[in-house]
């Protein structure tokens, strides 16, 4: 027995999420008095994963799985939770995770639930704590089934530093060609931006910018920080920005630890999206805008005064603080 | 081609989200049910498949009768054919059970779901579905084509999109960008008086228990009130040294 807990990599490195995953599965095996065993594909270096508590490292080391593929993937993770004999597998919220985790329950006859936002409130009953209508509400399910099935929120455990062993294996799980029915045939990916789903910082704007021409101040915000750049449903729709952008109920959630949105009015279904983000800030030019009700801190003016006059002192306490 | 498209009955986007019986239960109360968005981009998707490459569109809900009206709208949209499996969707996998007979009765190609419920948020039915019927599978699809049995897809994927080739029977998880949101379909009286007549079929559920239950709901806790600044200085001191977000 043991918690089992999949583990993304990029570029050869462990994800953020990835870590967190871990440190998460850590707090469940606790609970539970038993280990966890990290599985990753094509993945970085196990002892990175070690310091937040796996104490042991699956690797699967398959040329063949060099692209994502959830039916393969979904396989490896089931062989790997019958092997280990893991009554709990944690997977995240990553596109990926979302895309395979259904699979995995289905090999596995498992209960399954997404969106969880904390440790399990019990583990027997095994209840976990998870958000629903899109951020609006949270809760409380129990999974009945003997492997129960963890889609981590995003951002909502956060990263604890723990001490495992670490102890790398290799693992070959058995595929088939069924495994590989669907195939990637290509990816188009802006690597030097930092994406939605795993940005810290989101700066978002909407109709107020008047059009897609006033961009550049947005992208200019987003490099002093270090941040996604995200917009409002209307702005995805008229395409002065891409739909990957459209954040809010029927596009993306985000879950970052601020998220500044600039003229934004603040319709429900966007606020849906953008619950789940720790600090909110608002600048927008109408003091009735529906979003200061549901932000933290706001700037009642013209974005067109304001956010320039923000890049400059955000470059300056920049410089000053790094 | 057979296509079949899953039709999730949702609150309205807009609702105000409450619940009853000791928070047990969700508040029904002057809520406004509409086809989920993601669902409704799929079937827009399938009405393209029918008009330009021929093909017949079901679509189908796992719920009781309240759930009518919703596979009406459907049909007004142009869906053939609705089916609604006689039992109250309890959690994901015991809906995808449900729908794996039906799909297995009606031997459909294509099946189109939506990438997740505005409601409960699993985005697990489309996935397990596929699974159960050892079909393929393509979650977040944001453009699909089929010739012949060969499907091509586009998916997104964190920070891009990835083109995807695979073959049918396939499942999809699908969202905007299958079709753009003004592509999307009013039906118009003429259809609202053709759905009247289309069939709805009431099949008998399948033994499948659920396999998570959901035991409370809970609201958010209520947020303190916005603190108003009234230059960029204080924002930033704010945001280090307050919040310690930057």
């Amino acid at each position: 027995m043991s918690v089992l807990v999949y583990t993304e990599s990029e570029d050869g490195k462990f994800k953020k999420i990835a870590l967190e995953a871990v440190s998460y599965a850590k707090g469940i095996a606790d609970m539970m008095g038993t280990s966890v065993t990290a599985i990753s594909v094509n993945g970085g270096d196990a002892s990175a994963l070690a310091g937040y508590g796996a104490d042991k490292v699956l690797e699967v080391s398959n040329d063949k799985l060099n692209n994502f593929n959830a039916a393969a993937y979904a396989d490896a993770v089931a062989q790997a939770a019958k092997a280990e004999g893991a009554k709990v597998v944690v997977l995240t919220s990553s596109a990926d995770s979302k895309f395979m985790a259904p699979l995995v329950a289905v090999n596995l006859e498992a209960g399954y639930v997404a969106n969880v936002t904390a440790l399990p409130v019990s583990a027997a009953p095994f209840k976990v704590t998870h958000t629903v209508f899109t951020n609006k509400a949270f809760a409380t399910s129990e999974i009945t089934t003997d492997v129960k099935i963890i889609g981590l929120g995003k951002n909502a455990y956060g990263l604890k530093e723990n001490s495992g062993s670490g102890a790398a294996e290799a693992f070959s799980p058995s595929l088939s060609d069924a495994d590989f029915k669907t195939e990637v045939v290509s990816v188009d990916k802006a690597t030097d931006k930092v994406t939605i789903a795993d940005a810290e910082i989101v700066v978002s704007a909407g109709r107020g910018l008047k059009g897609p021409e006033n961009w550049g101040m947005i992208e200019e915000m987003a490099d002093i920080l270090g941040a996604a750049t995200a917009c409002s449903k209307p702005v995805s729709d008229m395409g002065w920005r891409p739909h990957g952008e459209h954040v809010g109920q029927t596009g993306k959630p985000v879950a970052s630890n601020l998220y500044i949105a600039i003229g934004i009015s603040g319709a429900i279904q966007h606020l849906a999206g953008i619950n789940s983000s720790k600090v909110k800030v608002v600048i927008n030019n109408d003091p009735e805008a529906p979003f200061f009700k549901a932000a933290d801190y706001g700037i009642v003016g013209d974005a067109f005064e304001i956010v320039p006059q923000l890049n400059e002192k955000l470059k300056a306490f920049k410089a000053n603080n790094s | 081609m057979k296509i079949l498209v899953c039709i999730s009955h949702v609150p309205d986007t807009t609702s105000k989200i409450n619940f009853t019986d000791g928070d047990t239960k969700f508040d029904t109360n002057g809520v406004q049910f509409v086809i989920n968005p993601n669902d409704e981009f799929g079937l827009t998707r399938a009405m393209w498949f029918k008009e330009k490459q021929g093909a017949s569109v079901h679509v189908v809900n796992v719920g009781s009768a309240e759930t009518e009206p919703t596979l009406r709208k459907a049909l007004a949209i142009g869906a053939d054919e609705a089916i609604r499996v006689n039992t109250p969707a309890t959690d994901g996998y015991s809906v995808a059970k449900q729908l794996a007979a039906v799909v297995k009765d009606g031997g459909y190609d294509l099946v189109i779901g939506g990438r997740e419920s505005i409601d409960y948020n699993g985005g697990m039915v489309p996935g397990m579905l596929a699974q159960l019927l050892d079909a393929n599978f393509v979650n977040t699809c944001i453009s699909l084509e089929v010739e012949g049995t060969n499907a091509t897809a586009i998916r997104e994927i964190d920070g891009g999109k990835e083109t995807i080739k695979t073959s049918l029977p396939l499942v999809v998880g699908g969202q905007k960008g299958l079709v753009e949101e003004s592509d999307l379909r009013i039906p118009n009286m003429r259809g609202i008086m053709q759905a009247r007549s289309k069939p709805l079929h009431v099949k008998e559920a399948v033994d499948a228990s659920a396999e998570t239950t959901t035991v409370s709901f809970e609201k958010p806790a209520a947020k303190g009130a916005v603190k108003l600044v009234d230059n960029v200085d204080d924002l930033i001191n704010l945001l280090h040294n307050e919040a310690k977000v930057i």
